[in-house]
């Protein structure tokens, strides 16, 4: 299982016909460890990695610090729960450390994310203060590098 | 007008030159970016990057100095716990290891020191190109030995029994095997173990993918005994920790031979590229990890392939090491050369002739995995529908 979920991290358009060829596996035990990995939610989703700097699309990325206090038998979870669900995070952590979530947040605009830090995130119950730091330049995620170096030239060498 | 003909050495002359130029020069032609090259034999991996910043770190330091003839002793030093950790080989770092430029070099190397003018040279072929070119301009003669699919590619006794004469001085043993990733486990060893034994003929084991050996430990001819005396190990960095560009190897084996061989080194070479050595101290130290995940990722990719090319119709024997790919296209009528320039015009797919790697390699073609799934799905699918237009 271990490593059919490696290989479709690293690329999720490996069809079970060139899982199976790679890990000597059948087709058919691919996709029910596929299917296994799906319903107990061990694969979460297929998603495909942007570089939305390339296009014509203006959009902005924040990281904010958050500091809470925890609730009382739910701790960090019912916070957390109120902030993940707006569609503007794109992902939260909780964190050790000096403080408790890690935010990421997208928008369209800077005024969109301040928007939101201010109306939605600040006034939540139990969030004690956030810090935010715009996402300025994106080079590496999910282990992929973002800047694309020039190819090595042509060779001609027989080896 | 000087005659340059009539001044080149003949040995030179006598060389022919590599077939498979014109496949690049064809590939060059289509560069509309749909062309796939499996044609060059070499690890698509980028050098770790911890072992590429050692390399920087020692340029910042400013060690670009030459270094010993035989290379760093620190490097020596990590060669020799190297082989002993991961192949249970004992070389000393003072005197019975010294460092290359490449594989290539100690290769060149190892005939250089011990072939006199008519000694004879055993070469099992299909393999790579560089043993008999060497051993001509050494004035050695070479002998090809023909290895078999039905012997999944292994040198047999009987093979290696017929082409000794009393002129033999060495034979080379060139496994895991390019092209055909044919391997010789310790059995195979002992057999050839068996026919040399009473002989002086020196073995010169080119181990250079012995890291990327499937399923099977590999096995050096140094590690039998009775063939550790006779035995002189090339091996380097460009195929274990992707660093072909670094040209780095070394050659480990008796310290009256290397004491002489070094010699050749010294005028020749000189010294082995500086920042190379440091940036391979990295990978000896903290490379094994590189190496299996790199290994892992080429296992997937042989096992693609393989099911790819045998769902096509095509014999192929499964090879156990190297990354490469050695079917069978007898079945579609074509000769080696017809197969790959067509496949090359026509599906826009270049492999290599099994012809370019000596006699033996006719009806079959060379296929490097070592490329993106991505690639390698779409040159399968090119094949396929290649070989049923036939």
């Amino acid at each position: 299982m271990n490593e059919i979920l490696k290989l479709l991290e690293e690329d999720c358009r490996y069809t079970p016909s060139e899982l199976a060829a790679m890990t000597g596996m059948s087709e058919e035990e691919v996709r029910d460890i596929i299917k296994k990995c799906e319903e107990d939610h061990i694969i979460t989703g297929y998603t495909t990695l942007v570089d939305w700097d390339r296009t014509d699309v203006e959009t902005v990325t924040a990281f904010i610090e958050v500091k809470i206090t925890p609730q009382r038998d739910d701790g960090f979870d019912r916070i957390a729960k109120r902030i993940y669900q707006y569609d503007e995070v794109e992902s939260l952590y909780l964190m050790s450390g000096a403080f408790d979530f890690a935010v990421i947040v997208t928008g369209n605009s800077l005024k969109d994310v301040s928007h939101f830090v201010s109306s939605k995130l600040a006034p939540i119950d139990g969030v004690v203060s956030t810090a935010t730091h715009f996402i300025m330049k994106r080079y590496k995620d999910k282990h992929r590098q973002f800047l694309v170096e020039p190819e090595q030239e042509e060779r001609i060498l027989f080896v | 007008m000087i005659n340059y003909d009539s001044l080149l050495s003949d040995n030179v002359k006598s060389l022919k030159p590599s077939g498979i130029r014109k496949y690049f020069d064809l590939l060059e032609t289509m560069n509309d970016g749909s062309a796939i090259s499996l044609g060059i034999g070499e690890p698509d991996f980028v050098t770790p990057w911890h072992i590429r910043e050692a390399g920087i770190y020692s340029l910042e330091q400013g060690y670009t100095k030459y270094t010993s003839n035989a290379g760093m002793t620190k490097l020596r030093e990590e060669i020799s716990k190297y082989l002993y950790r991961r192949f249970s080989l004992k070389y000393d770092p003072a005197g019975e290891i010294f460092v290359t430029v490449g594989g290539s070099e100690a290769i060149d190397l190892c005939i250089r020191s011990i072939v006199n003018p008519g000694d004879e040279v055993i070469i099992p072929v299909p393999s790579f190109v560089c043993y008999g070119p060497i051993t001509t301009m050494t004035c050695g003669v070479p002998v090809y030995v023909e290895t078999k699919a039905e012997n999944e590619f292994r040198l047999t006794a009987e093979e290696l029994r017929s082409a000794i004469t009393p002129k033999t001085k060495a034979l080379v043993l060139p496994f895991p095997n390019n092209p055909t990733g044919a391997v010789m486990e310790r059995e195979d060893l002992l057999a050839i173990s068996e026919v040399l034994r009473g002989t002086d003929i020196m073995i010169i084991s080119d181990e250079i993918y012995s890291e990327l050996s499937y399923g099977i430990h590999h096995v050096s001819p140094a590690n039998i005994p009775e063939l550790y005396d006779r035995t002189l190990v090339v091996n380097g960095f460009s195929k274990a920790y992707a660093m072909t560009g670094w040209r780095m190897g070394y050659v480990c084996g008796p310290k009256p031979i290397l004491t002489q061989m070094l010699k050749i080194h010294q005028y020749a070479i000189m010294s082995a590229p500086t920042t190379s050595q440091y940036a391979a101290i990295e990978a000896m130290k903290n490379g094994d990890v590189d190496i299996e995940n790199m290994k892992k990722s080429y296992d997937q990719r042989r096992k693609l392939m393989l099911k790819r090319l045998r769902d096509m119709g095509l014999t192929c024997f499964e090879p156990k090491g190297a990354f490469y790919m050695f079917p069978s296209i007898a079945s579609t009528g074509l000769d080696s050369e017809e197969f790959c320039t067509r496949f090359l015009t026509e599906e826009k797919v270049a492999v290599i002739p099994g012809t370019a790697f000596g006699d033996g390699g006719e009806g079959f073609v060379r296929i490097c995995y070592a490329a993106s799934v991505e690639n390698i799905e779409e040159a399968m699918k090119r094949m396929e529908s290649f070989i049923s237009r036939l």
